[in-house]
């Protein structure tokens, strides 16, 4: 008899899930103007979780209206010590409620446990922490003394990290004294609404933060409207460039952050056993629902033969299933268009002669689900060496120079992040100056912290978040 | 590489050496987050169940103190033979681990259990000792009746770089061993890095090890996840290499049911099925049975028991 590991569910009863939820304006729960819902289900199980508010133009409107007010009438008259204590309150609370929050992320995104668990919400209130201390900081953070605020900020965020995203958003905002307005993605909207409750929680001012659930139309209705002072996007760079150019020639200040197509680099004599876990965290991270994701394994070709060996190794000790069970790896793919977008995809991998491979995988038979996989064979005229599929899909090519590597790695429209394995220090910094990308890993992958800058070159989008450089996206310099 | 390849190795210093070195680094950083997040592994109910048994038969039952005496090695092998008196289904230990002279009290005591007999040998813990004192030290342990003897290397030649010397001397004392099993013990405490465990970890095998394993339990520290991971790796590629399986044991530091349950879900995750048997894999320890009984009874009963529910011996 084998190790098989028994379900270890956590418990699905600390989250209460409303049967409809309104839009958050002005520190109440109100119903959409038109009364237009739509649903959001659990994509591990398609079972309808919750109604949720479609916000029309006039409920933008109102929203827009909201912070306005918050932000002439309190938010910027506070002192900026006070501004602080609120968003420490607010990090405060949201490890409080961490446990509850990681599971609903679960339950609406579809990602294991494991990782809201372990990743999204200690991030998440460690960036509100981290902003918090900058608030009244702001005089010593070189963008000379006292620098403004914006006034209005348009945040749409992507379901990839619902949370984590509202998080990287709102946090620097308030802490520069701006008021926000934000929309959650269509199928992740809870724990936005859930953070709702947080803020009336934290007895923070209303209007400060209003949160308008919907989709595509709700977005653009929101960074059009012409009370926005700043738009703050992540997401496709499709909607990106859509918004780059409805904002053309406005005051509006805009930070995109958009797709990616990383190249993970690995030299003939990087730690294998920890490059294989770094590529596997890079890809397979959140089913590869990371814009940042390291989509591309370069590898020298010395070691291609066993590096893989290794890999798909350890792809078969990869556990699919269930994200609410604490031994799950790889959850459910967030929902079916996304679904469809990774399957057409992964076919023409395979019609453009490239060579897929898999563990052997049970998928559940209910929700939306995709088995990790591998293409080798890829070279760089593969649309799957090109696209972001934004799913458990990893791209294998090879390289013999850490020059031909370094062209490999930057001939993409891309430019967010990229990774790079090697034991020798020299090669790293070699790399680390010439790779153009905002992020560069060096014998790690996906490791995040409120501290460090992130954002992209080229098309994957511009300004930065996090850091002392992400509270220049938020003040008037 | 294939395995005759690996025989020219160890047909210099040099060649040894250059193999050695050619070995992929071991990140520091990388190979402790792994371990850190296989910890987080959820073992519960008949999984757990599993573990637990799984661990009591893969326990060295060890003591190895100035003080043991005869009535002292007897007691633990009877602890050995029967862990939990109050119920017969739970398992025996795989062996009891003792110093060289007590080994006829322990064969004598253990005659007809299957239980193994581990004597630790080539001066144990700091092997700094003559070639051939170590050498009668491992024979008059095999002639007594120890069916398995736990070796030390010689760390002052391994961090001198005087790899071929180790080498040659595990042979030797693998030679001395006749049938019985060689465990060798690296004293990863004392190696310091990763890398280093690596390359001790090849070179025993090399040379002929059927086990390698972490520590002598009396350098601090001894055995933790990322070092046995790190040597389950080391098994896990030279078996596929060569074809040989050489086991693991973690010894030393690991006092609680849930830290060993962690242990083999690195041995699951690392090597698989295979290595999940007492031949592949052991836990040297003494007060860890202690508390596998106790989580063992709680999961038949429901609730714990107080310590005076279980022997000390």
């Amino acid at each position: 008899m084998g190790f098989d590991y028994a379900p270890a569910p956590e418990s699905a009863s600390i989250v209460d899930i409303a049967p409809s939820y309104g839009l958050y304006i002005a520190g109440e729960m109100v119903d959409p103007v038109d009364g237009t819902r739509f649903k959001t289900v659990n994509p591990a199980t398609e079972e309808v979780l919750s109604e949720v508010a479609a916000a029309g133009p006039e409920d933008v409107d109102r929203a827009v209206a909201a912070a306005r007010a918050a932000y002439d009438g309190t938010w910027s008259r506070l002192p900026a010590r006070a501004r602080g204590k609120y968003l420490y309150r607010l990090a405060r609370i949201l490890q409080e409620r961490s446990r509850e929050l990681a599971v609903l992320e679960s339950i609406d995104n579809g990602k294991p446990i494991r990782e809201s668990r372990d990743v999204d919400l200690p991030l998440v209130a460690a960036h509100f922490f981290y902003y918090a201390g900058w608030a009244d900081k702001l005089d010593h953070a070189g963008f000379g003394p006292d620098p403004r605020p914006l006034g209005v900020a348009a945040q749409v965020i992507p379901w990839n990290f619902p949370l984590l995203m509202l998080a990287w958003k709102i946090a620097p905002a308030l802490a520069c004294g701006n008021t926000v307005v934000l929309k959650p993605a269509e199928t992740t909207p809870l724990t936005a609404l859930a953070f709702a409750d947080i803020c009336r929680q934290a007895d923070l001012p209303p209007g400060v933060v209003n949160i308008v659930t919907g989709a595509g139309d709700t977005g653009r209705a929101l960074v059009e409207h012409p009370g926005v002072d700043k738009v703050a996007f992540t997401g496709s760079t499709e909607v990106g460039r859509q918004i780059a150019r409805s904002v053309a020639g406005s005051r509006k200040k805009v930070t995109l952050e958009l797709g990616g197509k990383a190249a993970n680099i690995v030299f003939d004599d990087a730690p294998l056993d920890q490059a294989v876990e770094g590529i596997v965290n890079g890809i397979f991270f959140n089913q590869g629902h990371v814009c940042c994701a390291g989509s591309r394994l370069l590898v020298q070709e010395s070691i291609v033969d066993d590096l893989l060996d290794h890999l798909k190794r350890r792809l078969g000790t990869l556990r699919l299933g269930d994200p609410l069970d604490k031994n799950t790896d790889i959850g459910a793919i967030n929902s079916p268009e996304q679904l469809a977008r990774i399957r057409e995809l992964s076919s023409v991998g395979e019609a453009e002669g490239a060579e897929r491979w898999s563990p052997p995988c049970d998928l559940p038979d209910r929700g939306y689900w995709f088995p990790p996989t591998l293409f080798t064979g890829v070279s760089q005229a593969h649309r799957i060496a090109r696209e972001e599929i934004f799913g458990p899909v990893l791209s294998v090519l090879t390289f013999r120079t850490p020059a031909e590597a370094l062209e490999k790695a930057n001939n993409t429209p891309y430019g967010l992040s990229a990774g790079v394995w090697t034991e020798k220090g020299s090669r790293i910094l070699w790399m680390a100056q010439r790779l153009r990308a905002g992020v560069v890993w060096a014998n790690t992958f996906n490791r995040f912290d409120p501290a460090s800058p992130f954002g992209g070159y080229k098309e994957s989008g511009y300004g930065r978040e996090g850091g002392r450089h992400g509270l220049e996206a938020y003040l008037d310099v | 590489m294939t395995a005759t390849d690996l025989a020219d190795v160890t047909a210099s210093s040099a060649t040894l050496r250059r193999f050695l070195h050619g070995l992929p680094g071991v990140d520091q950083v990388g190979v402790e987050a792994r371990a850190a997040g296989l910890a987080t592994r959820s073992i519960k109910t008949t999984a757990k169940q599993f573990a637990l048994d799984l661990a009591v038969r893969m326990i060295d039952l060890t003591t190895l103190e100035g003080q043991d005496t005869p009535g002292k090695v007897r007691a633990l092998c009877a602890k050995g033979r029967r862990p939990d008196p109050a119920d017969p289904s739970c398992p025996p230990v795989a062996a009891i681990c003792i110093y060289g002279d007590l080994v006829p009290v322990a064969v004598e005591a253990l005659a007809g259990s299957g239980i193994h007999v581990a004597a630790v040998a080539t001066a144990f813990p700091s092997g700094r000792a003559p070639l051939e004192v170590k050498l009668a030290d491992t024979r008059a342990a095999v002639e007594a009746g120890a069916d398995e003897i736990d070796m030390v290397i010689d760390r002052g030649a391994f961090l001198a770089g005087r790899y071929l010397e180790v080498h040659d001397e595990i042979v030797a004392t693998k030679a001395a061993c006749g049938d019985a099993h060689l465990k060798v013990i690296l004293e990863t405490g004392e190696l310091a890095t990763y890398d280093n465990v690596r390359r001790a970890s090849w070179l025993a095998m090399l040379a002929g090890a059927d086990v390698i394993k972490t520590s002598t339990g009396k350098v601090s520290p001894a055995a933790t996840l990322p070092v046995t991971l790190v040597m389950l790796e080391a098994v896990r590629d030279f078996r596929s290499q060569t074809g040989r399986q050489v086991g693991v044991k973690a010894a030393g530091g690991i006092r609680a049911a849930k830290e060993a349950v962690r242990y083999l879900v690195v041995v699951n995750e690392t090597c698989g099925d295979d290595w999940l048997d007492p031949d592949y894999f052991r836990f040297g320890a003494s007060s860890l049975l202690n508390d596998l009984l106790m989580q063992r009874r709680k999961l038949s009963t429901g609730w714990y028991s107080g310590p005076d529910y279980f022997t000390l011996d």
